[in-house]
């Protein structure tokens, strides 16, 4: 059983909005070629090569397709940042899907992976980048099946491979796949696994493999959905896309909320207008909190952001808004929980997490991230020690030295401290252990307290009842 | 147990011969190696080591990294429930729970038969239909106890065995780039020049 308007796209809703990556999504066999063509499929691609590449380059740069995947930053300048001269460039699409809460690549690849392909064709021509490897989560296989047919169909057809719609334009797409490890979802820690590596984030800097990546060449990685919006934009135009939303964050994106609220789902949302209580309550969206019960909290960008409360809620889908306020809005996922919500076991969750994928390159998180969970672990079984709340804010501070990002909360007459933190790691990983320990700790303090007063032995229930 | 079959090695070349560098086939290599075994072998390691240019150590090192490479045999069914944020909130701490009675089996081992093994997951990018799991990287959403029996019951009797191939398997379907389409990998180190299509004009 799943939710969703439609059964071959498990958990997502349409809705009455613009879709931009989401528009074949009723269409049950919208991976095949034959679909994608009858739905304008491949005309994107077609106006690209009727233009010079650096044409091409600019009209992304004038849509602000901000980055997908987590830190939000504007494609068309990511793609900029190659130094001039050095050849070859390579594409590295980023589908390593991983982050807690995250649920929408793995939809894109499964249900239109030819959108995904012509968005790879697009990015290539545009920025010179000679040989695509697609990098798909190792645990997605009907996303690596969609996508490898995907590509032999497009091999075929003569719209991947050499000469391109007979044209001058040749390159190669390799899929390739993962094989279980969430660090590689970091972009450095992705070339390094391309390599055929252990996927360890390499030191920076250089901060952008743009400049040194893969093979020690200028290598640009973009996430799936990053890449899947280029199709549309090409096909429409800037102006038609920085028409939807607003002007520092245009477009739509895509937005995953999970947890206790009463419609769980997939949505296509007009990006930096769309307020998370239009996602929690609104009835296009998760339609309120489930059993009529009070929001507690909730993580507004993937298990590595700093959490909110109901105080929050009226904060829009705008880097610029929520940053500020204490958190980001990384990947589009929303996890939900309500006043039933175990606190403590909730951010145990997390931290089990980040400590478990840690790949261990560097000690304040190697270290750290497993001294959290125990520690945590110790508290939630009710065997915790008047000295375990202070100990948890020592070790994180290990990891993130000074303030920590928090939300502001009326009821605790706290302030928020802006996002982001400084960090003792290369990558966020390690902070990631820390931010469910530390946004549970400050904003509900007293539930850990009363944990270790009464030393209560908790029983095997979900997390939420 | 043993090193690549003869059709694995031809395989096995056409994939190292999509990428610049050979060693970059590592991984797909591995999911070959355990796709024909069931788990990655000591053989097989030493034999992509030879394929790629790599010693059996380097590619024991990289593969040691990966949750999803299995060094000893696991069973036929591989059961991940996911454990995180999500799935926890609604029951899947429960259901592990539930799956370790049923099968009489803690979390991280093997059926006696050797059908069913079972392990927690980190998040599987399918938060919304949570409690999720996947057998053998195939997906299960919104999964109750009860629905958790039921498929015990079909993976046991066999009635699975068409839609969710042995463990060691992950994509049924390959990507094959055909000889006269393919653009073909050249080594960084050989290339110079710019791509053809950045001279200033449009492409078509």
């Amino acid at each position: 059983m799943s939710g969703g308007t439609w059964k071959h796209a498990p958990g997502f809703y349409e809705g009455d909005r613009p879709r931009i990556v989401t528009s074949r999504f009723e269409y049950e066999d919208s991976f095949t070629l034959e679909r994608y063509l009858a739905t304008d499929g491949y005309k994107g691609l077609r106006t690209a090569l009727g233009r010079p590449a650096t044409d091409v380059h600019d009209e992304v740069k004038n849509a602000t397709v901000l980055g997908r995947g987590g830190a939000g930053f504007p494609a068309g300048n990511k793609w900029g940042l190659t130094p001039q001269g050095v050849w070859p460039r390579y594409l590295v699409v980023n589908g390593d899907e991983s982050e807690p809460g995250t649920y929408k690549d793995r939809l894109l690849m499964e249900r239109d992976p030819h959108q995904l392909i012509e968005g790879c064709l697009i990015a290539s021509y545009a920025a010179g980048l000679s040989q695509c490897f697609l990098y798909i989560r190792g645990e997605m296989a009907l996303a690596q099946e969609r996508v490898a047919a995907a590509l032999n169909e497009a091999y075929a057809a003569g719209y991947v491979g050499k000469n391109i719609l007979g044209s001058k334009f040749s390159l190669d797409i390799v899929l390739h796949w993962g094989a279980g490890a969430y660090v590689v979802g970091e972009e450095t820690a992705l070339i390094e696994s391309l390599e055929g590596n252990r996927g360890m984030p390499r030191l920076k800097p250089p901060y952008f493999p743009a400049a040194i990546g893969l093979y020690g060449q200028p290598t640009i990685v973009n996430n799936v959905e990053t890449l899947a919006n280029l199709p549309w934009l090409l096909q429409n135009g800037a102006p038609a896309y920085t028409a939807i939303g607003t002007a520092t964050s245009p477009g739509t994106r895509m937005v995953a909320v999970s947890g206790h609220v009463n419609r769980p789902g997939v949505f296509e949302i007009i990006n930096g207008t769309t307020t998370f209580r239009d996602l929690l309550y609104g009835d296009e969206f998760c339609q309120g909190i489930r059993n009529g019960n009070d929001l507690k909290a909730f993580v507004p960008g993937g298990g590595s952001a700093p959490w909110f409360t109901p105080d929050q809620l009226d904060l829009p889908f705008e880097a610029s808004q929520v940053g500020p306020a204490g958190s980001m809005l990384g990947s589009g996922a929303i996890m939900v929980m309500d006043s039933t919500t175990d606190i403590p076991r909730a951010a145990l969750t997390l931290t089990r997490f980040y400590a478990h994928e840690s790949c261990g390159k560097c000690t304040p998180c190697r270290e750290g991230g497993t001294w959290l969970e125990r520690i945590l672990s110790r508290v939630v079984d009710g065997k915790g020690t008047d000295a375990d709340l202070d100990q948890l804010f020592e070790v994180g501070e290990s990891i993130c030295p000074g303030a920590f990002p928090h939300a502001s909360n009326e009821k605790l007459g706290l302030a928020a401290v802006p996002f982001p933190y400084r960090m003792n790691t290369i990558c966020f990983v390690g902070p990631s252990a820390y931010a469910p320990v530390h946004s549970a700790l400050t904003l509900f303090r007293s539930e850990f307290e009363a944990r270790i007063t009464k030393r209560k032995l908790i029983s095997v229930t979900a997390v939420g009842q | 147990m043993a090193r690549l079959s003869e059709d694995n090695i031809r395989l096995a070349r056409e994939i190292i011969g999509r990428y610049p560098k050979p060693r970059s086939a590592t991984i797909p290599l591995l999911h070959l190696a355990q796709e024909q075994d069931g788990f990655v072998t000591n053989e097989a390691m030493s034999h992509i080591g030879e394929l790629v240019g790599a010693t059996s150590a380097e590619v024991y090192g990289t593969a040691s990294f990966y949750e999803m490479f299995k060094f000893e045999p696991v069973g036929k069914f591989l059961i991940n429930i996911c454990g995180t944020m999500s799935c926890a909130l609604l029951g899947a701490e429960e259901l592990m729970h539930h799956a370790e009675g049923r099968l009489g089996i803690k979390m991280g081992s093997t059926t006696a038969d050797g059908k069913i093994t079972l392990e927690r997951a980190e998040c599987q990018a399918a938060c919304t239909e949570a409690p999720c799991l996947q057998v053998n990287y195939r997906y299960r959403y919104r999964v109750t106890p009860q629905d958790l029996d039921a498929l015990i019951d079909d993976l046991s009797s066999g009635a699975l065995d068409a839609e969710i191939p042995a463990h060691g398997t992950v994509a049924t379907v390959r990507q094959s780039i055909p000889a006269d389409r393919g653009v073909g990998a050249v080594d960084p180190d050989d290339v110079t020049e710019g791509p053809a299509w950045l001279d200033g004009k449009a492409a078509l």
